[in-house]
């Protein structure tokens, strides 16, 4: 059974966690720039936690389904609609036969990330489903979506194959709904928690004290790759090239013009700038929602910090399922 | 060695201070090996480049940072002799340095001093080992080149490479995978596939692998090419 393109809007492609095992091959980890809103969803419509599903960036998407599926989203704040009912993020809601779905632009953020259950089906490629969009491979023909296209499903499980009864008909297929906050990632003003990087002490005391006190604005050219930031000049104490080594997603690496770029998801697995921090892996979803015009201050917590506050998200999850699990189905 | 957290979910151990060359590539493929090796639970993926390797850890995982950190300190404590070496290839890549194939030849051979054929004879007369692969799926970063022939990337990049493209930036040359922006010193091509998701590993070079380059003729490039 197939879902439909009619319209793949700005920037729609098939993604899950991303490929690991091919970085020292130069293969980038890729996958959704928010792992975690994805899972999300996933498990709301009873899909594995890494089931293949759409990261729709900005709108307008609308999809047109084969058959009876349950979907849920999470992410920016985008209003998404099945027919002419709204779909709250973090909610399952059922899409009969033949209806349409829609996401469109957000008034905050940027991405969004859609579950469809059953899962998406395209070809593992290196362990991944998710479209390497800068490599041209994975994911559906190794592109973005383009309106038209027709993206198979797996079967799903039969669950929810019929229409639920009550409760306004197609609009929820079920009452319970994700924690807001992994629902819906707040985006204003965001303040970005970092561990220092292991060139920080390469960077002036000015610089130091600039990115943990500073402002700084998103700019034009971000991408998946990483958002560029301008704002306070970081400035070097040593000059000179590096040699590349490994870089992570949530890296903050400052080129010579002294403007930091915070890498996403699709960034390089090796690079020679600078790295005089990361963004904690928690607020990772958070800066997937950066957009240009943004504006972004850090705060610097320890690595014990970080990798707590990681612990806790994940005992937060495992209960989530657990609830979910209990739920009448 | 030195071990730092590279974020909260990896680490960058700091094999050697400085690079020097041969040496330091063949210490950070042992410990890679002896990292390998040692099969920590939790260790996911290893990135070796130049001085270093990334050492990726399960970001969901809830193994204490400090815990694994000290079991991949012991890992690399262990004796070295006792890792199994890991055979390095040499790979042979065949390489036209006819013009067409060759647009900054010229520009090279000048800020060397040289003419354009001791360029390419110096070139390929040279072995080379794979410091680290980047840039784009594949990319070998190949130190080993003849200094005389280092050359100062360009100062406009050029927003289309061909696939195959053998360039010098800096100290350093190296091959373009695939299409690409670049901005490297363009002196020859190859046919040789450096990258293909139909393979394991996909890509043709791993970091610490000897490299030499061997001068075909154009009539050579297209028979390899089909």
């Amino acid at each position: 059974m197939k879902v439909l393109v009619r319209s793949a809007g700005f920037l729609a492609s098939v993604q899950d966690f991303g490929r690991t095992g091919f970085r020292q091959s130069g293969v980038s980890l890729g996958g959704a720039l928010d792992t975690h809103a994805l899972r999300v969803a996933n498990a709301l419509v009873g899909n594995e936690e890494d089931a293949a599903g759409l990261e729709v960036t900005l709108g307008k998407l609308r999809l047109r389904f084969e058959d009876n599926r349950i979907v849920a989203w999470c992410g920016g704040a985008f209003s998404v609609r099945i027919g002419d009912a709204k779909l709250r993020p973090g909610h399952c809601g059922f899409v009969g036969q033949d209806e349409e779905l829609t996401v469109i632009a957000p008034d905050k953020g940027g991405r969004a990330w859609l579950a469809i259950s059953g899962g998406i089906d395209v070809p593992l490629l290196l362990g991944s489903r998710s479209t390497d969009l800068r490599g041209g491979f994975g994911g559906h023909e190794g592109r973005a979506l383009l309106d038209g296209d027709e993206l198979a499903l797996n079967v799903e499980e039969g669950r929810f194959t019929t229409r639920p009864k009550g409760n306004g008909g197609l609009e929820t297929a079920a009452p319970w709904g994700a924690p807001a906050i992994w629902a819906s990632v707040e985006n204003s003003n965001p303040v970005l928690r970092i561990v220092r990087g292991t060139d920080w002490d390469r960077f002036t005391g000015g610089a130091q004290r600039s990115l943990v006190n500073g402002a700084f604005r998103v700019t034009p050219d971000s991408d998946r790759m990483g958002a560029r930031l301008g704002g306070p000049e970081l400035a070097r104490i040593d000059a000179g090239d590096l040699l590349s080594e490994a870089v992570v997603p949530g890296t903050l690496q400052v080129p010579p013009n002294g403007q930091p770029i915070l890498l996403l998801g699709d960034c390089q697995t090796i690079g020679g700038y600078p790295k005089i921090a990361h963004v904690i892996t928690v607020d990772l979803p958070i800066a997937a929602q950066l957009w240009p015009g943004d504006a972004v201050r850090f705060r610097e917590v320890s690595v014990e910090e970080a990798r707590r506050l990681l612990r806790e998200r994940e005992e937060d999850f495992a209960r989530f399922r657990v609830g979910l699990s209990l739920q009448p189905r | 060695m030195r071990i730092e957290p590279l974020g909260d979910s990896a680490l960058l151990v700091r094999v050697a201070e400085e690079f020097a060359a041969t040496d330091t590539l063949e210490a950070v493929a042992r410990a890679a090996r002896q990292l390998e090796l040692a099969q920590i639970p939790g260790l996911i993926e290893l990135v070796p480049a130049n001085t270093t390797i990334g050492v990726f850890l399960e970001p969901t995982g809830a193994g204490a940072f400090d815990e694994l950190r000290a079991r991949v300190e012991c890992a690399l404590e262990g004796n070295v002799d006792t890792a199994p070496a890991r055979v390095v290839p040499m790979i042979e890549v065949p390489v036209c340095y006819e013009n067409e194939f060759a647009p900054d030849l010229e520009a090279v051979a000048q800020h060397a001093g040289l003419a354009p054929e001791e360029v390419v004879r110096r070139h390929a007369d040279a072995v080379y080992r794979v410091g680290c692969v980047g840039f784009t799926p594949g990319f070998p970063y190949l130190s080993g080149l003849p200094p005389e022939l280092a050359t100062p990337r360009r100062a406009s990049p050029r927003k289309e490479v061909p696939a195959g493209a053998v360039a010098i930036g800096g100290t350093q040359t190296g091959i373009y995978p695939r299409k690409s922006p670049g901005g490297w010193n363009i002196i020859g091509r190859t046919s040789l596939r450096l990258f293909d998701v139909e393979r394991d590993p996909p890509a043709l070079f791993q970091a610490g692998d000897r490299v030499r380059f061997r001068k075909i003729s154009r009539e050579e490039f297209d028979a390899f090419a089909v």
